[in-house]
C-alpha cells in the first residue's frame, strides 16, 4: 500500500500510442498489495503491453479467480471489462464470456493456488479447449494471502518463512499445459520486465490459450534464504532459452538473422512472432523436445524462460465450436431463439 | 560509468531546482514548509540567513528561483516562490530578538562600507555580529540605495524597507548619511582595516539625438527621474508621457508618470515582445494600468518647437525572425512621430567611479568596471573590495546580497590575516524523512492546484497616492493552496545499492517513470537510452548507483522529472530507496573556521 494514489503527470514529449494514449492511460487504481510484490510488476507489464500494441481498454476483458494475484486486475487499464469470480472459477467464466463475443481480448490473471490447486481442473479445460485468452499464471510458490503455506508449485526441499520443508513434487504448469495439448507456453519471471512485455504482446496476437507462467516473487512470504521463489534464487538460476518478439502485421521483419537463429512464427492476424534462439539446440516448435527440456531443467534447478512451445496451427474455441462471428449481444432476437418449430427439428434429429 | 558521487554538495543542491538558481541559495521548500506549518517567524529567519531581506525581496526580487522550479515541467506555471517569501515577512512576529545583537566589545578592526545599497548593508549584517566596527557611507539622506531611489513606494513600501535596514543597523553598524566619499585615496589613508564599495551603477545612459539639448527640459534620464521621485523633488510629470526603453525600469517610470498626472503613457520598443529585458510579471502589471507597450520603434530625433518637447520621432522596424526566435535580418519600412510632453530614457545604466582616483591602486578594465576576483570579490589592491551592481556591472539586488555575503567571507578572513580563497566548503546534511509506514515529515502527495493569482488594488483607487502598495499580498486561503504545489525537491530520494532485491517496485510505481534498472554503460548518453525519455536539458543530472548485488546491473534515475513524491520510497521493500531531508550548508562569514572571539 502507499500513501496516496499514484497522480497522472502531464509531461513534456510523453510518448503516446497509435490511439493517441499516454501509458499512463493504461493504469488502473493504485496497488494494495505488498511494496515489492512481483505481481505488481506483472501488472505494470501488462499495462506497457496494452499500450505499445495500441489496444482500446474498452476491447478488453480481465477476469480472474481469488488470492493476491487475482486482486491485480484491478491495477491496470481501469476502463476495460472484468470480473472477479470464484476461486479457480475463471477458467470457465472466461470461456463462456469468448463463447458469447469472441471479438474482446480476454485476459485471466491468476496465482498458483488458485489455478494448480483449487482450479486446476478448471484450467485444464480451458487449455483443452484453447480458449482464445491470455491467461498470465503468477507463480510464486506460497499461498501468500493465507501468510506462507506451501502451494502445489513449491518445490520440493524448499523451505518455508518459519523453516518447515516441503516434500511434496511440484505442479509445473508448463510441462502440464504442453502435456494436454497447449498451443502457447511460456514462462517469465517478474523481474525481467523487456521479456515479460514482449510475450505478452505475442501472447495477445496469439490465436488460442496463451499461458505465460510468471515467476512473481512474494515479497513477505516467499523472499527468504530456503526459497526457490525468491528475487535472489530466481535472478540466480534464472535463464532465457528462446526470446520472442511479436511483430505487428504493419511492420516487416528487415532485420537480416543467420540461419537457425531466427525463425518468424506467422499468425492469424498477419502479423508474426520472431524466435530468437538462445540456446542453440531448443525448438520452440517441437513439443516433445520442450517437455524434455523442461524435465532437464527441474533437475538442474535452472529456470528455463522464454516463449517455450508455439504451435498456430490448431484452431481456438470459436473455430472449432463454429461460434458466431457476431456477440451474441448484437444478434436479432428471431436468430438468439429461433422458435420452437426450429427447436422440434433439432429434437427429431436425435430420435 | 562511475556510480554517482552524491557526497558532493553540489549533487544534491542542483537538484532543488530553485535553490541553485537562487544567486544566495535560498532553502525554498524547507521555508515554504515552515509558511504550511504557520511558522511565520521561523520561516522568515531562515530566508534572512541567505538573502537578508525576505520583506523587500518578497516583492521586488528578480526570481531566478521561479523560472527554473521543478513544477514548470509537470505544470503551466512556477509555484508562487516570490509572494510566499512575502507571507512570510508580512505574517512574521516581531523577531528584533531572534537577530544576532551587537557584540559587548569590539575586535578592532574598522569596515568602512560605500554606499547604503543591499550589497553594503549585506557585509554590515555578517561582520558587526562577529564584532566588526562597520561604518557605512552614504550620499543620499536616507540608506537603501536603489531599493529606496529607483524602487517606486507602490512596490515596495518605506516601511518595509526600513524595518529590515533597521534591523542591521540595530547590530551597532554607524551610518553617515548625506557623506558622499569623494576620495578613494583619502579613504584609504584613513586607516580601515578593509573598505568595502558597493555604489551600484549609479549613472544611466543618455541618448544623444538631434533635439537632445533644445528639448532637456522634459528629458529625463529614469533612474535620476526616479530617484528624484523618491525623495519628493519632482511631483508631477506632463499629460502624454513616452518611456523610452522596455527594461523593469521603463516598468517603475512608465508606472509612476501614471501617479503623476499622466494620462497616456507609451513605453517605446525597439523589438518584438520576445525580446523586452523586462520581467514578465511587471509587463503584465504596466498593461494591467492601461500603459501601451509599442513595439519595433525606434528612437531617430526629438521634436521640438521654440525650444519646448513636443514629440519624438520613431523608425519603424520589421524583423525576420528565425525557428529559434532569433532575428536574422532587419529593415526599416516608416517613420512615425508621436507627439508627447515629456519622455523618459530607461535604457540602461552603467559603472561610474569618478572618485576613485587613477593612482589609487585599483586596477580598471573593460567599460571602467574594476578588475575584481570573483570568488573573494576583492580588487587589485589588498583590502579593497567590490559587490553589488559596483562590481560586475548592473544585475539585481539577490545577486548584490550574494555578493555582500562572499565580501564579507573575504574581509574576515583578510583581517585575520587567512588566505581569502581557502574558504569554509559547502556541505550536505542528509536526513531521513521517514516518520513510520507512508509517514514523511512532508506532504508527499502531489496536489494538482493552479497558481494563486495575486489580488491587486482597485485601479480606481491605486492612483490616489504615489504610495499605496498595488500587491495585496495572499490571503490564508491562497497561502494554503499555493504551499502544497511545492514539490519538496530539498526532501532527496537517497539510494543504497547493497539493499536493492531488483524487485522493479520502484520503477512500476513512479509517476513520471524516472527510473530504471540497467546493465552499467560507458556514457551517460547510453545510459538514458534505458528512461522512457531519454532526452534530458542540459544541466539536468543522471543518478547512477553501484552495482546492484544480485545482477550488478546499476539503478538509474533521471533527476530532471522525479516529482519527489516517495512513492519509490513507500512501494521498496528494502528501504533501499530513502526521502531525505538535504541541508545545503552554505557557509558565510560566521561559519569560517576561526572564529572571533
Amino acid at each position: 500500500m502507499t500513501s496516496f494514489v499514484k497522480p497522472k503527470i502531464r509531461r513534456l514529449n510523453e510518448p503516446k500510442n497509435e490511439l493517441g494514449k499516454t501509458r499512463a492511460d493504461y493504469d488502473g487504481a493504485m496497488s494494495t498489495l505488498c511494496a515489492g510484490c512481483g505481481h505488481d510488476s506483472v501488472t505494470a507489464a501488462l499495462a506497457r503491453a496494452f499500450f505499445e500494441l495500441s489496444k482500446e481498454p474498452k476491447d478488453v476483458v480481465k477476469v480472474s479467480g481469488i488470492g493476491c494475484s487475482s486482486k491485480t486486475t484491478t491495477y491496470f487499464l481501469k476502463d476495460a471489462h472484468g470480473a472477479n469470480t470464484v476461486h479457480g472459477r475463471m477458467p470457465s467464466f472466461a470461456t463462456g464470456a469468448a463463447a458469447v463475443n469472441k471479438n474482446l481480448t480476454y485476459v485471466g490473471v491468476s496465482g498458483d493456488g488458485d489455478s494448480l490447486s483449487i482450479g486446476l481442473g478448471q484450467m485444464a479445460h480451458a487449455i483443452r479447449r484453447n480458449v482464445d485468452m491470455i491467461y498470465m499464471l503468477e507463480n510464486n510458490g506460497v499461498y501468500g494471502l493465507t501468510k506462507g503455506q506451501f502451494s502445489a508449485s513449491s518445490d520440493i526441499g524448499s523451505t518455508a518463512k518459519k523453516g518447515a520443508t516441503n516434500t511434496l513434487p511440484p505442479i509445473d504448469p508448463a510441462i502440464m499445459a504442453l502435456s494436454i495439448g497447449a498451443t502457447f507456453v511460456a514462462r517469465s519471471f517478474s523481474g525481467d520486465k523487456a521479456q515479460l512485455v514482449s510475450l505478452i504482446k505475442a501472447g495477445i496476437a496469439h490465436r488460442g490459450f496463451a499461458l505465460i507462467d510468471v515467476i512473481s516473487p512474494c515479497v513477505s512470504f516467499n523472499d527468504h534464504k530456503g526459497s526457490t521463489k525468491s528475487y535472489a534464487h530466481t535472478y540466480q538460476y534464472y535463464h532465457k532459452a528462446v526470446h520472442a518478439d511479436y511483430v505487428p502485421p504493419s511492420e516487416e521483419i528487415t532485420a537480416a538473422y543467420a540461419e537457425g537463429e531466427a525463425m518468424p512464427v506467422e499468425l492469424h492476424d498477419g502479423g508474426s512472432i520472431l524466435l530468437r534462439k538462445l540456446d542453440a539446440d531448443y525448438d520452440p516448435t517441437d513439443r516433445a523436445g520442450a517437455m524434455s527440456k523442461l524435465l532437464q531443467s527441474q533437475q538442474t534447478q535452472e529456470i528455463l524462460t522464454g516463449l517455450l512451445y508455439i504451435d498456430e496451427s490448431r484452431p481456438a474455441m470459436a473455430e472449432h465450436k463454429k461460434l458466431p462471428e457476431t456477440p451474441l449481444h448484437s444478434l436479432p432476437y428471431s436468430k438468439l431463439n429461433p422458435g420452437a418449430d426450429v427447436l422440434r427439428k433439432i429434437q427429431d434429429e436425435f430420435r | 560509468m562511475k556510480a554517482t558521487d552524491t557526497s558532493n554538495p553540489d549533487y544534491f543542491h542542483k537538484v532543488v531546482d530553485c535553490q541553485w538558481a537562487c544567486p544566495a541559495h535560498t532553502p525554498v521548500p524547507a521555508y515554504i514548509r515552515l509558511i504550511a506549518q504557520g511558522r511565520y517567524s521561523d520561516a522568515y529567519l531562515l530566508n534572512r540567513d541567505s538573502n537578508v531581506f525576505p520583506g523587500i525581496l518578497g516583492r521586488v526580487c528578480d526570481r531566478p528561483c521561479e523560472p527554473a522550479c521543478r513544477r514548470t515541467r509537470v505544470d503551466e506555471e512556477p509555484v508562487a516562490i516570490c509572494r510566499l517569501k512575502r507571507v512570510a515577512a508580512d505574517h512574521r512576529d516581531d523577531i528584533s530578538d531572534r537577530l544576532p545583537k551587537k557584540p559587548e566589545h569590539s575586535n578592532g578592526k574598522r569596515i568602512a562600507l560605500i554606499g547604503a545599497g543591499p550589497a553594503s548593508f549585506t557585509v554590515a549584517n555578517d561582520l558587526a555580529p562577529l564584532g566588526y566596527e562597520c561604518t557605512i557611507f552614504e550620499k543620499l539622506s536616507e540608506p537603501g540605495g536603489l531599493m529606496r531611489a529607483n524602487i517606486p513606494a507602490f512596490r515596495l513600501p518605506e516601511k518595509v524597507l526600513n524595518e529590515e535596514l533597521q534591523y542591521i543597523l540595530d547590530m551597532g553598524v554607524d551610518l553617515k548619511l548625506g557623506t558622499p566619499v569623494s576620495s578613494m585615496k583619502a579613504m584609504l589613508d584613513d586607516g580601515w582595516d578593509a573598505v568595502f564599495v558597493g555604489t551600484g551603477a549609479p549613472k544611466g545612459k543618455d541618448l544623444y539625438l538631434p533635439g537632445r539639448e533644445e528639448g532637456a527640459a522634459n528629458i529625463h534620464i529614469g533612474i535620476d527621474w526616479l530617484e528624484s521621485v523618491a525623495f519628493d523633488h519632482i511631483e508631477a510629470i506632463g499629460k502624454k508621457v513616452l518611456i523610452i526603453g522596455v527594461g523593469n525600469t521603463a516598468m517603475d517610470c512608465c508606472r509612476t508618470s501614471l501617479r503623476l498626472g499622466a494620462d497616456s503613457v507609451k513605453v517605446m520598443a525597439r523589438k518584438p515582445r520576445n525580446f523586452f529585458k523586462a520581467s514578465e510579471w511587471e509587463l503584465e502589471d504596466a498593461e494591467e494600468e492601461n500603459v501601451e507597450i509599442v513595439v519595433n520603434h525606434s528612437p531617430k530625433a526629438f521634436v521640438t518647437e521654440n525650444g519646448k518637447l513636443v514629440g519624438m520621432t520613431f523608425e519603424l522596424f520589421e524583423y525576420d525572425i528565425d525557428d529559434k526566435g532569433e532575428i536574422t535580418g532587419q529593415r526599416v519600412i516608416g517613420e512615425e512621430t508621436i507627439p508627447c510632453d515629456d519622455v523618459i530614457l530607461a535604457i540602461g545604466q552603467e559603472n561610474a567611479f569618478p572618485w576613485i582616483e587613477q593612482d589609487a591602486g585599483i586596477e580598471f578594465g573593460k567599460w571602467d568596471i574594476p578588475v575584481v576576483d570573483e570568488e573573494t570579490f576583492e580588487s587589485s589592491r589588498k583590502g579593497v573590495f567590490f559587490g553589488g551592481d559596483a562590481a560586475f556591472g548592473p544585475k539585481n539586488i539577490i545577486w548584490a546580497v550574494e555578493h555582500g555575503h562572499q565580501a564579507a567571507i573575504s574581509i574576515h578572513r583578510h583581517c585575520q590575516g587567512l588566505d581569502l580563497h581557502d574558504r569554509a566548503p559547502r556541505e550536505v546534511e542528509l536526513q531521513s524523512a521517514k516518520m513510520g509506514m507512508f509517514e514523511w515529515r512532508y506532504s508527499n502527495s502531489f496536489d494538482a492546484s493552479e497558481r494563486r493569482e495575486m489580488e491587486h488594488v482597485e485601479l480606481v483607487d491605486r492612483f490616489k497616492r504615489l504610495n499605496i502598495e498595488v500587491e495585496l499580498g495572499f490571503s490564508a486561503e491562497q497561502i494554503a493552496v499555493e504551499v502544497q504545489r511545492c514539490l519538496n525537491c530539498d526532501i532527496q530520494t537517497v539510494f543504497e545499492a547493497p539493499l536493492c532485491e531488483e524487485c522493479d517496485a520502484c520503477i512500476d510505481v513512479c509517476p513520471v517513470e524516472c527510473l530504471s534498472i540497467t546493465p552499467g554503460a560507458d556514457s551517460e548518453a547510453d545510459l538514458r537510452q534505458a528512461l522512457s525519455q531519454p532526452e534530458a536539458p542540459e544541466g539536468q543530472s543522471l543518478y547512477v548507483s553501484a552495482p546492484l548485488p544480485l545482477t550488478g546491473r546499476v539503478m538509474i534515475k533521471d533527476e530532471n522529472v522525479c516529482l519527489h513524491c516517495g512513492l519509490c520510497a513507500e512501494r521498496c521493500p528494502t528501504a533501499a530507496w530513502d526521502m531525505k531531508e538535504g541541508v545545503i550548508r552554505i557557509p558565510h562569514a560566521d561559519d569560517q573556521m576561526e572564529t572571533v572571539a
